[in-house]
This record gives structure tokens, sequence and C-alpha cells, in this order.
């Protein structure tokens, strides 16, 4: 076997940076003090020092170093494009290394889709400033002051002089700055420096190609699954058969025998075996006899009864938002009150490959190789898990299978630590395809009830919203107490996380308005793979579901067209409500109806005969500053209840773009996977463990689901679209949002028939439509 | 365990392995060979698609004993320092996310042009449709495989 020869890319690039030879494949150390160095402790990078984020190289070229994962959405290329916009490199000749907590500042991996919208900002002021400390050194040595210079492509020249010149590297190449910077905390990271006007942006706006890609085409990128390390193991868990379930004993003498195997690892109700190679430990790991001892009580109800146990189920707390108005007076006093329920199953992240982590116990410390998009938050869970100084704990970060957001990932590093230091050998864990759909954290199931209320001309005077969340005991991200390892073992926390629920985000004026969420609880909230863990835009689906197709059920009794009816309800103020979100969701509104070639109409419309029934849907929402809007058109079997979308708009305004190649990716990335979990994703139970396990029984959406068109508009929606500091916001997870309900909407439209439970799967649209005859 | 032979992109090489072993920790743990990667270790998803005989095989069910052609894996694509037409058009188009699933797609959409040089919308769909994507890049996907049909023809001077 070939041991880990090609090093991701970061951990490569800093061992040249501290003096280490790459040869012959493996790493060879030039001196002693450098191996010691890389052989831990790993003490935290300093944000306030300008040379933990770049390092300008003798031949002019910049390494940026930040402490950001990019899940394949591209936001390592945006990266690059800003720092070196501000920096005035070319965008080729600069490389990023992300997410390796020994060599990048903790910015906290991804999350929130706030990469570029919140730290983009650090990361164009310390390339602001390292371009203000170059263009000083460079007037002191053109003898010249720094008004008089001019950069280009990394080269400082005196105005109207262009012979007297210096570049980047000749200032500085290969040594360090030794600038310090001043912030807060990281987000606040600053020099002197300001960033560039939006209009001397020259990277920022352009559509370079995306520099991951090639090698993840080719074959040559090393990923998580790949790191092989010399006296390596591979384990595979034993999880309870249902939930719940405590271990009695363990027959050993099952696996013992069996070739290349290593050890039994357990502790609580923790199992995992450990061979020499891969599929012996998968053997093993299959065969190993336990025997557990059921809960007496039911951990949970089974799937179909979800919802009537969650109606029923006493809150344990409950978000309210500011009341507007006077919702009881304005609901006696409407011409027409609709109600109407939604219900939303959980659904998984269940990732295109499972969770995996390889960690090496190596020289007394603990490195983890992961794909786990928080690698800063998994160093220092690990290190209070295992009780040792986070110093000792590195966590380096590479590409893998994404699940988008709190995923099984966490668990598996802290298996890979757990397990590593019992056998003081590098360990790799991956899981299998059934644990992965199972034992994977979940979103949240809701349960929605909505109801408003129309005067006499149609105008929507009152909105209640009310819904029930089953989300308590959400695991946070890389919790020493709350990762599966952890609760299996018999950690609790105390209390458990409370979880949250989550109300609609529109900026209707409505006069009257009160919404409330409550979070309420499963009898069994550890051990449990009905665990909760944020997915993608982490309620927002489930909540846009129902508010945005609640609007259609709304502008149905107003007589009035879904888009109008929409429109009217912005007639609020358009001032700076924190990001001029309402002037913005009025233009991304109407720039998704006129890209699909809205005609006002009500719905439903009249059908011909056939067994295709097309429909058209509408709907839209923001997420923190990014405003998105949807139309769509569907195609309906009558005779299958298979539902084809056929086409969609997406209009949205998430402010400056960085790529607008990239964004458009992200976009149809988020997007299509909303649409798998309109009309494919949810979590089967009974009352014991979850039942559909693999693709065919749990199925996501396929290439036979894939639109005919998508269209993207990019909208700028600001009152003052040429604004020198217009904001960068998040692209990521507002797509997640309103598709749900532009699909539900739109099979209304073309059937008559109202969907209120997700998701759309042929024989439930087929019963709903046969229910109406 | 049981000695076997296997000639991967062009090589022979010799395992010593318990002849049950799925063909896909063959390829990653003896031979380095990452391109195929585990997804579901059921033969439903793709990851871990090879191409033998012509056909698009899922490695992580085939026993390495059961094979006796050479296989392609994803390093095995690219002719003299050239990428295929389809990982060039997979570039271009921009097409990966995370891009854990594209062996997958790429190898299923080499064995799907090589068959068929001209495949309509419903044939790409069809052909591709049991290569699953979590990131949802069926949508670039398709308007790939389309470009790679043309790549593919200006390469051969077929069609030109």
């Amino acid at each position: 076997m070939r041991m880990f020869d090609a090093v991701p890319k970061q951990v490569e690039e800093e061992l040249s940076r501290r003096g280490f030879l790459h040869l012959a494949g493996m790493f060879v150390v030039s001196v002693a003090s450098t191996q010691a160095q890389n052989a831990g402790p790993y003490p935290d990078p300093n944000y306030r020092q300008l040379d933990s984020w770049i390092v300008i190289h003798e031949d002019s070229t910049a390494t940026f170093y930040v402490g950001k994962t990019d899940l394949g959405q591209g936001t390592g290329t945006a990266f690059r494009q800003m720092m070196a916009d501000e920096l005035d490199v070319a965008f080729e000749k600069t490389k990023i290394i992300m997410g390796s907590t020994d060599v990048t500042v903790d910015q906290g991996g991804s999350g929130g889709s706030d990469a570029i919208q919140v730290d983009g900002w650090p990361m164009r002021r310390v390339a602001a400033e390292a371009r203000r400390v170059l263009l000083e050194m460079a007037g002191q040595r053109l003898g010249v002051g720094v008004d008089q210079l001019v950069v280009s492509n990394a080269v400082v020249s005196v105005k109207g002089e262009p012979g007297k010149r210096v570049s980047y590297g000749e200032l500085i190449g290969g040594k360090k700055f030794n600038v310090a910077l001043s912030g807060n905390d990281v987000n606040g990271t600053t020099g002197l420096a300001k960033v560039k006007a939006v209009q001397d942006l020259k990277i920022v706006g352009q559509s370079p190609q995306r520099y991951d890609i090639p090698p993840k085409v080719d074959g040559t990128l090393k990923w998580a699954v790949d790191v092989k390390l010399p006296g390596m193991v591979h384990a595979r868990n034993v999880k309870p058969p249902v939930a719940g379930a405590k271990l009695v004993s363990i027959d050993e003498a099952s696996v013992k025998g069996l070739p290349g195997f290593v050890r039994v690892v357990s502790k609580g109700n923790y199992v995992a075996v450990v061979c020499e190679r891969e599929e012996q430990a998968i053997n093993a790991a299959r065969k190993l006899k336990v025997n557990w001892e059921k809960p007496a009580e039911a951990p949970f109800p089974a799937s179909e009864d979800l919802f009537t146990y969650m109606r029923a189920a006493k809150p344990m707390s409950e978000r309210k938002t500011p009341v507007v108005g006077n919702p009881e007076a304005a609901f006696a006093s409407a011409a027409k009150v609709i109600e109407a329920d939604y219900d939303i199953p959980f659904q998984g992240h269940t990732s295109f490959a499972p969770a995996h982590a390889m960690a090496d116990p190596s020289n007394g410390q603990m490195t983890i190789y992961t794909n786990d998009m928080k690698s800063y938050g998994m160093r220092l869970g690990v290190a209070k898990f295992l009780g040792i100084p986070k110093e000792q704990v590195r966590v380096i970060w590479m590409d893998g299978p994404q699940g988008y957001g709190r995923t099984a990932a966490d668990d598996a590093g802290f298996e890979a630590a757990y397990l590593a230091k019992e056998l003081g050998r590098p360990v790799r864990v991956q899981w299998m395809r059934d644990e992965e759909q199972a034992w994977d954290t979940k979103g949240p199931a809701f349960t929605c009830k909505l109801r408003g209320g129309l005067d006499a001309s149609g105008n929507m005077i009152a909105f209640d919203y009310d819904s029930q969340c089953c989300n308590y005991g959400h695991v946070g991200y890389n919790e020493p107490d709350t990762v599966l390892i952890a609760q299996l073992m018999g950690v609790r926390k105390n209390p458990p996380n409370a979880g949250g629920g989550a109300t609609p985000d529109d900026m209707y004026a409505i006069p009257n308005r009160r919404m409330s969420s409550k979070v309420v609880r499963l009898p069994l909230i550890h051990e449990t793979p009905l665990r909760t863990g944020n997915l993608r835009d982490p309620n927002g689906p489930q909540v846009t579901f129902a508010s945005e197709s609640f609007m259609d059920e709304m502008a149905l009794a107003a007589k009035a067209d879904p888009v109008e009816f929409r429109l009217k309800l912005f007639a609020g103020s358009t001032k700076d409500d924190s990001g001029f979100k309402r002037a913005r969701s009025i233009a991304v509104v109407k720039a998704a109806a006129e890209a699909y070639g809205w005609k006002p109409r009500s719905s439903p419309q009249r059908q011909a005969k056939g067994d295709i029934l097309s429909g058209r849907g509408f709907a839209y929402s923001f997420r923190s500053q990014t405003v998105v809007a949807n139309a769509v058109d569907v195609e309906v079997n009558r005779k299958t209840g298979q539902v084809w979308v056929k086409r969609i708009v997406v209009a949205q305004d998430c402010g400056l773009v960085i790529n607008p190649e990239g964004v458009k990716g992200t976009i149809i990335g988020g997007t299509l996977h909303a649409l798998s979990r309109t009309l494919y994703e949810e979590m089967t139970f009974d009352t014991e463990k979850v039942l559909d396990r693999d693709w065919v029984n749990h199925p996501t959406l396929t290439h036979m689901d894939s639109p005919e068109k998508i269209d993207i508009v990019l909208v700028n929606g600001d009152p003052n679209p040429q604004r020198p500091d217009l904001p960068h916001y998040g692209a990521g997870e507002t797509v997640c949002k309103p598709i749900l309900a532009a699909v539900a909407n739109a099979i209304f439209d073309a059937t008559g028939v109202r969907l209120r439970r997700l998701p759309f799967k042929k024989a439930r649209v087929l019963a709903a439509l046969n229910a109406v005859g | 365990m049981s000695k076997i032979s296997l000639k991967v992109n062009g090589a022979s090489h010799s395992v010593d392995v318990d002849p049950t072993t799925p063909l896909l920790y063959v390829l990653r743990n003896d031979l380095d060979l990452h391109g195929p990667r585990f997804g579901c270790g059921l033969g439903q998803c793709g990851a871990c698609t090879v191409i033998i005989n012509g056909a698009a095989v899922r490695s992580c069910v085939l026993p390495v004993s059961a094979v006796r052609s050479e296989i392609t894996t994803l390093e095995g694509l690219s002719k003299g320092g050239t990428l295929d037409p389809v990982q060039q058009a997979w570039i271009q188009e921009q097409v990966p996310q995370c891009g854990f699933c594209q062996n997958g797609q790429i190898l299923t959409a080499k064995v799907l042009l090589d068959k068929n040089p001209n495949p309509t919308d419903e044939q790409i769909r069809k052909g591709m449709a049991g290569a699953l994507c979590r990131c949802m890049t069926y949508y670039k996907i398709q308007a790939a495989v389309k470009v790679a049909a043309q790549l593919k023809k200006s390469a051969t001077g077929v069609g030109a």
C-alpha cells in the first residue's frame, strides 16, 4: 500500500513554507527543529498578524490563508477574487489554503451562508492592508511618496515613469510582513487601509473558473476519504438495532477469528470493530453478535402518526415575534377568514457518501483529516471530548461529499479520534449507507397552522402563524456532549439544547400579524436516530412551504393573481429597513415574474383533457439579506401522480455578486436540493427505528427529474445600485426556501388540488387527485 | 486470501486478497486509484463506477475475483495527457459542486456517448438516471453531455 504521499494542498504548502522538503513522494524533514513544529503542538494562528493571512512569494505570487471551508459552491474561488482584487495581484497568480486549524485563522469554517457576507470583509481588509504596506515599502525603495505610485499585477511603478518599478516579490518575496492588525474578533480584523470602492474592483464580478474543478474531474484531487497513513487500521460502527437500546453483552468470539481482526472497542452503547483492511472491518461489523435490550417505552411515534402526535404535544418552549396591530379585532372584522394546516416531515441530510474521518495519534498529538465544514469546532470539541489541550489537536479540512449542514461528519471525526487514542494507531472510520440514512441528523419536522383575514375588497388585513416544530434536543456542531458517540457513551447535556422554532421571512405589510413557533419533543431525545441538526437553511424550507402556499390560498380567496396579490402587500414603506429588503423584495418578485412571462390570472386554470396537467406557481422569501423568488411550471400526470417541474425561474438579489457563474451554480444546486425535498424526501420510521435506509426505498431527485429549463436572474434591487459600498450577501441557502411552495402552488394551478403535506410523492399526489375525483 | 491478477488503465497488478472483496476496495486501498469512491455499497448511486468491456460497472458490488477484463478508472480516462472530451466538457460547463459523485457521472456519460454519439435529451436523462448526485448538478451535467458530444465529434473529425 502506498502511503499518504499526495497530501492535501494546504498541508503541502504549509510544510514547504516551513522548510520541509517534498521528496520522492514522502515528506522528508530538512532540519530537526521544523520537524518538531509539524509534529505539534499546534497553537492558534493569530488573526491579528498579517502574515497569518497572506504570504507573498519571490515570484510575486500570493497565497491566502483563510479559516473557511468550501462545500463545492466555489467560495474558495470567490475569496481569491476578492483578495486578489484588493491586493492588485492577478487572480491566476494566487492560491488559497482553507480550513486547516494549525495554519489558517479561525473563521469558523462554513455555516449560515455567511462566507461572502461576513468573512469576505476581513479578507478584503487584510488584502488591502497588505497592498498598503507594499506601497509604503515601494515608496521608500523608489524614493517617492506613495501618492506617486501605481500598482498593476503585483508591480508598483512611479506615475508617468513606468521604468521606475519594483515587484511585490522583490519587496517582500519569501519574507514576513510583521505587521500587526486590529479588531476585537476575527470578523473585525482590519489594518489601516480601506477597501476599494465597488467601481474599482476588476476581478470581482468576473467568472474565473473554479480552481477545484479540474482535479475533481481528472481524478487527481485527494479527498478526506483518500487519506492513508503508515500503520492505519479501519473501523466500522455497530449501531443499536432500535433506538434507545441498551448494550447487554458483546460476543467477541463471533468475530475474533475473522481475517484481519484487530479489536472490538466499546463503551456504554458505543460499539466499533477495528480490522486491518476495510472490507474486513465491514464484514466483522456485520458479524459481531451483540445482545441489546429494547427500551421499555417506545422512543417515538411511527412516522404516519407523527403529525397527530406533534399537534397534541405539550410545547417545551415558544418563540413569538412582536405582534403587529390587533390581529383578533382584524379577524373579527374580516369579510373572509381562511385557515389551513401544513405538515413537513423529518428530512435527512443523507449525504451522497457516508460520514468518514481519519485520525492520527502520532507524536502524542491528534490530527484529524475530515471534510467536516467546521474544522475549528471539531478541534475544540475533540480536545474536550478526549480531555487533552486544544493545542494538541489539529483538524485538516479536505474535500468530501456534502450533506449541507450539521451532518454525521461531526460524529465520525470524534469517533476516529476516540478510536485512534484507544488503539494508538491511525484509524479510518466510515459509516455505511444504512447507518447514514438512519442515524445522520435530521431537519426538524413541522406542523404549521395559518390563518388569514381579507377585508371586503380582498385586502389581506390579518395574518396568524402558529407552528409546532419537533426540534427539542437539537444537536449543535461538534459539541463534545451531543455528538453521537458521546451520547452512546452515556454523556448527557443538561439541560438538552432547547432547539428553535421558526416563523416566515417576508416583507409583506400586513397591518395585523401574530406569529408564534413552539418546540415539541419526542419521548426519546438521546441516542436517537431522529436527533435534529441544521440542514441547509435549517427551518426555512419547512416554514416557507407553509407560508408561501398559504399566500396563494389567500390570493385564491381574494380572486387575485398570486403575483399581483403579493406585490400589493409590498405597498408599505421602502425606506432602509436594514438593507432595503422591501425595495429589493419588490425588485426580485417583479424580475422573476418578468423573466417567466407571468400574465395575471387566477388559479386554477381550466385544463384540457389528457393525462398531463400543466400549471404554474410562484413563491418568494428572503434569508438574512438575500431575497429570492421562484416562478415554476409543472406537469402532473393524473394517471400516476408523478410531478415534473419542467421550468424554474429564479430571481435572486444577493447584493454585490463576486462570481456570477459561481452564484448560478450555487443557485441551481440549492434550488434542486430543495426540489428533492419537495418531491421525495422524508424519513419513515416505525415506533423503534428508521425504516427506509437506501436510495431505492428513500429516493432522491435523479436525472429524470431535472427541469428542461432553469432561468436565473441576478438582481441588484438596491435603491442606489451604483453605491461604492454595495454589500455582498450570502447566496447559499436562500434558494432552498421558496421552491417547495412554488411547486405546491403550481400543482394547485394544474389540478385544483391543494397539497399541504410534503413531500409530493406519486402515491400521495395520486391519492389527493382521486379524493376530489 | 488468494492471488488475483488485474489489468487497470493499461497496467498489470497482482493482489493478495479475499476473492469476495468488492473490486472497489482493491482499487482504492491496494492500487491507490481513488477515482472510484464508496457511496452506498449497494450499487445504487454510481460513485464507485469503473468501465469494464465498454460498460459502466458498479465496483462496490463486484467481487474482485469475478473481473476478467481490463478496468478503466477515472484516472485512466485521459489519453496522452489530454483529458477525455467528457472531462473537458465538465470543466468548460463548471459542472461539479462538491464533486464527490462526478466519477460516476463522468464515466456513465463516457459510456453513454461511446455507444450513442448523438443522444437526445430523453436518452441523456435515461442513460444517466442511475448516477445520483446530492448536490443536484443534473441540470449542468445534461448540458455538459451535449457539449461533450460536440467536442468528441470535433476531436474525431466526424460531422465537423
